[in-house]
């Protein structure tokens, strides 16, 4: 899969491992605006209320 | 390589094996992918959670300190009061503010010297997950007779009470509203079943007693990375001060610090 990507980005080699980079920071970023928050409601340590008074 | 020219020479059943052998790896590839976004999580969950929360809560601070810029004289105008122990009569109280409105800032030196962080109107995730210390909103104000309960992260998004457990007692907590400076003194902590809302009494887990002293009660996860069960610290006003005869002696660096006066 991956070798399949970088063989299909386009330019020379030092283009498309710019590219690559690019790619990857574009994922680290939706994963922390997105994924991570969401992931994080099934796990355990982030409820420190009390009872349910206000809590979503 | 070497692979691939066996492929280009086997008969029949190469095609076949080059669509398995290619899906293994496909396979592999995400797996490990998956592992590796698994990994960054507990790296986003366990320490950039935080850098954005102190952030973020640093921030707070700087506006609740030009607020109170613009409400108050600067404390340096008047001169400190000699003795420490002045009666100041009865701590004035506040007027919550509106869901996520700052209330304050909480000092407490035995978590160190640069603690200080925002207590902020509501305990819900908005609040608890960026913004600091989240007021039960349907407890006390701060230096009001009866609860004034705040809750807070152990661990994760500021981590802002990882160290209550490490309270003595007597350490003393500092609550600091545009009104003065609330002196609390911390007496015990308690583990709790997450279902004990009785621990925010207006006399903590005394239902239906008629409060005559000033708790301050703050829960927090317990154990340490987990959600079990609750930890709560109680404590109890010991004095306040007004914002004009400036904070108390103890935390006078904190405060100048956080709130870039002195």
């Amino acid at each position: 899969m991956y070798p399949w990507i970088f063989r299909h980005l386009p330019g020379p080699l030092w283009l498309r491992i710019v590219i690559s980079l690019v790619l990857v920071f574009i994922a680290l970023v939706l994963m922390v605006q997105f994924l991570f928050p969401w992931m994080s409601h099934f796990t355990q340590f982030t409820d420190s209320t009390i009872g349910s008074t206000d809590q979503p | 390589m070497v692979l691939q020219e066996k492929v280009g020479t086997a008969t029949a059943p190469a095609p076949r094996r080059a669509v398995l052998r290619g899906t293994i790896q496909v396979l592999g590839e995400l797996l490990i992918t998956a592992g590796v976004i698994l990994l960054l999580f507990v790296a986003w969950q366990l320490w950039w959670t935080n850098v954005e929360s102190d952030a973020k809560q640093s921030q707070v601070i700087k506006e609740f300190a030009q607020d109170l810029g613009s409400a108050a004289p600067a404390p340096s105008a008047t001169p400190a009061p000699p003795a420490a122990a002045q009666d100041f009569g009865k701590p004035v109280v506040g007027t919550a503010p509106g869901h996520a409105g700052t209330i304050g800032i909480m000092y407490i030196p035995r978590f160190g010297p640069t603690y200080t962080r925002p207590i902020v109107q509501g305990t819900s995730q908005d609040v608890l997950d960026t913004l600091g210390l989240g007021h039960y909103s349907n407890t006390a104000m701060p230096g009001a007779v009866g609860n004034f309960a705040v809750a807070g992260h152990r661990q994760t998004h500021g981590a802002v009470l990882d160290n209550i457990h490490t309270l003595v007692p007597g350490d003393k907590i500092y609550v600091q509203t545009k009104d003065g400076y609330y002196v609390y003194v911390f007496r015990n902590n308690q583990i709790v079943m997450p279902s004990r809302t009785d621990v925010l009494e207006p006399v903590p887990t005394q239902p239906g007693a008629a409060p005559t002293e000033s708790y301050l009660t703050m829960t927090s996860c317990n154990p340490r990375f987990g959600a079990e069960e609750r930890i709560i610290a109680y404590a109890l006003l010991d004095s306040w001060r007004p914002a004009a005869a400036g904070p108390p002696a103890e935390i006078a660096a904190q405060v100048a610090a956080a709130t870039g006066r002195s």
